[in-house]
């Protein structure tokens, strides 16, 4: 089987002190690093899983410029075979809708069965999964925690619904799935790992490679448009309980009591 | 004149001369002995390589204290001092051995030199060996099988019960004994019915007890006697030979060479493989152990060596509080391992499984915390910090590493500290060491005499920040002339490296190397034991490194702190060795003397865990990190411990015992009555009492 899972460079959010800059056009980005989207990562793991078991090729797309190339390699260190530079200045500040006509133009160009994409970024929408989908005119199915190859070009997958239960459903291929955190263990890639791919040709794919109408993409060709980052106004503010833990632990028990958490 | 007896070299079985039998069981025995010990060094030869062939010297003074004087044996009073008993039996009994080998086809034979009156001694000296032996051994054997001391049992998971083996042996090594006593009893006995002179035996002495007892046996049965306890002797001492290779006691032979190519250096982690410098670590295919043969010769060594004595599982804190780690059978499986895939009859079929996953767990192998007193134990030199390590390597290259350690690890990687803590806030803690004492950033081209190397956590934790600010007060107070890189540094990775993610680790290492170096200080000071360690063992070509506890000696020693109690009345406390300064570095004292030189204190110890038996408060750096099955945490046992020795006060000097210890006070329910400080942090509160810090950062008088 053929998997394309498409990644994206966000960043990294574990200690990060995001800011709003002050004309509320982005986030302040100068002390920043970055990372691969922790759901992305998943994807990748199960892609490369799956081809593990059943056979067939991982290739890793991202739509970005020569920064965004050290997540694709970090990819490919994981054990991704190709990886897909979709870089072209006409792709910049694509909405959602943008981004998903970029990956459906490059899974037109390949032949791939399955697409697979992180259920939402760090700094995403969760938006671009279905759209591609629905581009393709692919089925789809989201927040995916379970993938089993069946027979006959279809897979059962398993979705958690409330209360940690299963649910189950069966897709035909192609499709496209989003997946959600926890559905493996990704494996560990490190300085040593990145270092073997470092010299393997990453292909770039610009709008005219690709096919795309740039009218159709970018900033210009946005439906959706950011209007302003800013920090809310703190609200009426928590209740810090004062005294020995005891106390605060009967205080705490008492008010969960009457706010109804507890029965 | 004839002897008494007929000797076995001039007798006949059935007509055959038993000198022929006699001679083709020697020569069949050590011809299958060198055949299976071939055969066991078949593996050490497909092994990785280890630079062992080094360093004479102290390899042989390692050979007198370990081996020849059985230095650790009596650690374990009772186990060591009957096994020093057997070591010498053994040591005195070979002579004999060998000689009544020889008699069996050379009549009258005796050893060169051991004739007169060195050979009277000798034999005085054997019966005594003897007699001694065997009592030992009877010993060995109720303890064995009566009281049955827990470090011996072998749970179901790890396999069998090594009892019968240690029967069977003992039972062989008696059999020798009571058939040399025998052998020549009757001959005595003989001897003496013929009226002849013959020499005396020491009375209590098994000789002297079967001389007695076969005093008026008859001659006959004397003669068999004589024969059959010679051919039993015989048998007995080839079969033993051949059944050393086939498990524990193939210490026997190896533990010579275990010794003599141990480890000389602790603290320090193996290269990658030996052979291949630092530069050159990416042109190897492949990192660390993950079959049985990507182990070192030395490693494999170990594992024949291991004489399962069960000490290092004793002392190995993981195995105290029930992680699924015991070194004791990292060994033991490993050895059952290569003599299943290196049989010595059949085909060699090299162990191409991994490890991982085959006779180890993940989990088994992230237990360890490399508080490295399983090898501050083990009698014969067996080495497991760098097996975790190989290991860790070989999982690190597979990219098999808990999701709990991939997020601080990558943080190290970008960020250079696990928490992914912002670099330019690396030295905010200095924000809080209050009026008249600054420190200066090398970050901003300013000059000092000493770096303090802070590291990670004591720059980013809140609470181990506080570590930082006293010691910088101290240094202060103490006239040292010190800076910090600030954003420049990175954490020291020592854990990065045993944790098996070396690229990582030499990044760290080039660039903290590059940032210390740039700052032209002279010497450099940490309050950290594992960052100390790092940088003595694990970089090169800084200048010399100090731990915080020297300088704070010095500068009391030269009386340039001014000390008053920190509180009222007199608080007794104990001092927590931390591995990395006690173990790995063997600074034990300097720590123990500054206590002893501040006011209003009372120190005592936990006896019997303290110093090199120190018992690991749960392992520092990336340990912190991990999420390990254990039924109790390491601290608890340790704050238990302080607790018993009568303590109110554990002292620690390195932040990651602290953190260990203070969580460890609040699960056992110790809040109040024990409190856990640093070293610095209690030498500050005494110069607090005292308004002894006039002195300003390396500007004297007033700042």
């Amino acid at each position: 089987m053929n998997i394309l899972v498409c990644v994206k460079r966000v960043p990294d959010t574990a200690e990060n002190e995001i800011e709003v800059r002050p004309d509320g056009t982005d986030i302040r980005r100068e002390d920043l690093v970055y990372s691969v989207n922790e759901w992305d990562n998943y994807a990748v793991e199960e892609a490369i899983q799956i081809a593990e078991r059943t056979g067939g090729t991982v290739t890793v797309a991202t739509v970005g410029s020569a920064d965004d190339e050290e997540v694709v390699r970090r990819e490919m260190a994981m054990g991704a075979q190709q990886g897909l530079m979709l870089t072209d200045p006409a792709f910049e500040g694509s909405d959602g809708r943008g981004i998903a006509e970029i990956l459906r133009a490059a899974v037109a160009r390949g032949s791939y069965d399955l697409v697979l994409c992180g259920a939402q970024a760090d700094d995403g929408a969760g938006q671009v999964g279905g759209m591609l989908a629905a581009l393709l005119d692919w089925p789809y199915a989201s927040l995916v925690n379970r993938i089993e190859v069946l027979e006959g070009k279809k897979l059962r997958i398993g979705r958690e619904i409330e209360g940690g239960n299963q649910e189950l459903s069966e897709i035909e291929l192609p499709c496209v799935l989003s997946i959600q955190t926890g559905i493996n263990e990704p494996r560990y890639v490190g300085i040593r790992g990145i270092r073997k791919v470092a010299s393997v040709e990453i292909p770039v794919l610009g709008a005219a490679d690709l096919g795309i109408d740039s009218a159709r993409v970018g900033r210009a060709a946005c439906r959706v448009r950011k209007l302003d980052y800013f920090v809310p106004p703190a609200g009426a503010g928590a209740e810090i309980l004062q005294g020995s833990p005891e106390e605060i632990a009967a205080r705490l028990v008492d008010l969960l009591k009457a706010k109804g958490g507890l029965k | 004149m004839e002897p008494a007896l007929v000797p076995p070299a001039a007798a006949t079985l059935s007509g055959i001369p038993a000198r022929l039998i006699f001679l083709l069981v020697p020569l069949l025995g050590i011809g299958l002995f060198a055949r299976i010990i071939r055969r066991r060094l078949e593996p050490l030869r497909r092994a990785a390589p280890d630079d062992r062939f080094n360093r004479w010297g102290e390899r042989l003074a390692a050979v007198f204290r370990l081996w020849l004087a059985q230095a650790r044996q009596p650690r374990y009073f009772l186990a060591g001092v009957l096994h020093i008993v057997v070591f010498f039996g053994f040591l005195i009994l070979a002579a004999r051995s060998l000689e009544l080998v020889v008699l069996g086809f050379v009549e009258g034979f005796v050893l060169p030199g051991f004739g007169g009156a060195f050979g009277a001694a000798y034999r005085a000296l054997k019966d005594i060996a003897a007699t001694a032996v065997l009592v030992a051994v009877v010993i060995l054997a109720v303890r064995r099988l009566v009281f049955r001391p827990a470090r011996y049992a072998v749970p179901a998971r790890y396999g069998k019960d090594h009892t019968p083996e240690a029967i069977l042996v003992l039972g062989l090594i008696a059999t020798l004994l009571v058939s040399e006593g025998i052998f020549e009893a009757s001959l005595l006995a003989a001897e003496r019915q013929l009226g002849r002179e013959t020499h005396a035996l020491l009375p209590l002495t098994l000789p002297w007890a079967f001389a007695r007892l076969l005093s008026s046996a008859p001659r006959e049965a004397l003669q068999a006697l004589h024969l059959a306890a010679y051919a039993v002797h015989d048998f007995a001492f080839f079969f033993f030979l051949c059944f050393l290779p086939f498990g524990k006691h193939f210490h026997v032979v190896t533990s010579l060479f275990n010794v003599f190519f141990m480890r000389l250096d602790p603290g320090t982690v193996k290269p990658v493989r030996h052979g291949v410098g630092d530069e050159e670590l990416d042109r190897l295919e492949s990192f660390g152990v993950k079959r049985f043969e990507d182990f070192t010769w030395k490693h494999m060594l170990d594992f024949y060596s291991c004489a399962d004595c069960g000490r290092c599982s004793d002392r190995c804190p993981a195995n105290r509080v029930g992680r699924p780690l015991s070194p004791r059978f990292i060994s033991i499986k490993a050895r059952d391992l290569c003599f299943r895939r290196y049989p010595v009859r059949g085909p060699i079929a090299a162990a191409t499984e991994p490890l991982i996953g085959g006779i180890y767990a993940e989990d088994e192998i992230w237990s360890c915390t490399t508080c490295g007193a399983c090898e501050e134990e083990c009698p014969l030199g067996i080495e497991y910090i760098d097996k975790m390590v190989d290991l860790r390597r070989g999982m690190v290259d597979d990219g098999l590493v808990p999701q709990s350690l991939q997020k601080p690890l990558a943080a190290l990687e970008k960020r250079g500290n696990p928490w992914g803590k912002m670099e330019k806030k690396r030295g905010d803690w200095t924000l809080g060491v209050g009026e008249g004492c600054r420190v200066k950033l090398f970050e901003k081209g300013e000059e000092a005499e000493a770096l303090y190397f802070v590291d990670s956590i004591t720059s980013y934790d809140d609470r181990m920040q506080k570590i930082a600010q006293a010691a910088a007060r101290v240094f202060c107070a103490a006239g040292v002339d010190f800076g910090i890189l600030g954003k420049d540094e990175k954490d020291s990775g020592h854990e990065v490296r045993r944790f098996g993610e070396e690229m990582l680790f030499q990044s760290l290492k080039e660039h903290n190397t590059e940032a210390i170096r740039a700052t032209g200080a002279r010497w450099i000071v940490t309050t950290d034991p594992h960052a100390y360690n790092a940088l003595r063992k694990d970089y090169a070509g800084l200048p010399p490194v100090r731990h915080a506890s020297e300088v704070i000696l010095e500068a009391l020693r030269a009386g340039r702190l001014a000390l008053a109690p920190a509180g009222d009345g007199v608080r007794t406390c104990v001092y927590h060795d931390p591995c990395y300064l006690g173990r790995h570095n063997r600074l034990y004292e300097p720590p123990r003397q500054v206590i002893d030189l501040l006011p209003g204190l009372r120190r005592v110890e936990m006896e019997g865990d303290c110093r090199d038996r120190s018992f690991c408060c749960g392992g520092g750096g990336l340990m912190l990190f991990y999420e390990p099955e254990e039924e109790m945490r390491m601290g608890v046992v340790r704050v238990k411990m302080a607790k018993a020795a009568g303590a109110e006060l554990i002292v620690a000097a390195c932040p990651f015992c602290l953190v260990n210890l203070e969580d460890a006070i609040k699960v056992a329910g110790l809040e109040g009555e024990l409190e856990a400080v640093d070293l610095c942090e209690l030498v500050d509160r005494c110069l607090a009492r005292a308004g002894g810090r006039s002195t300003a950062n390396g500007q004297g008088g007033t700042a």
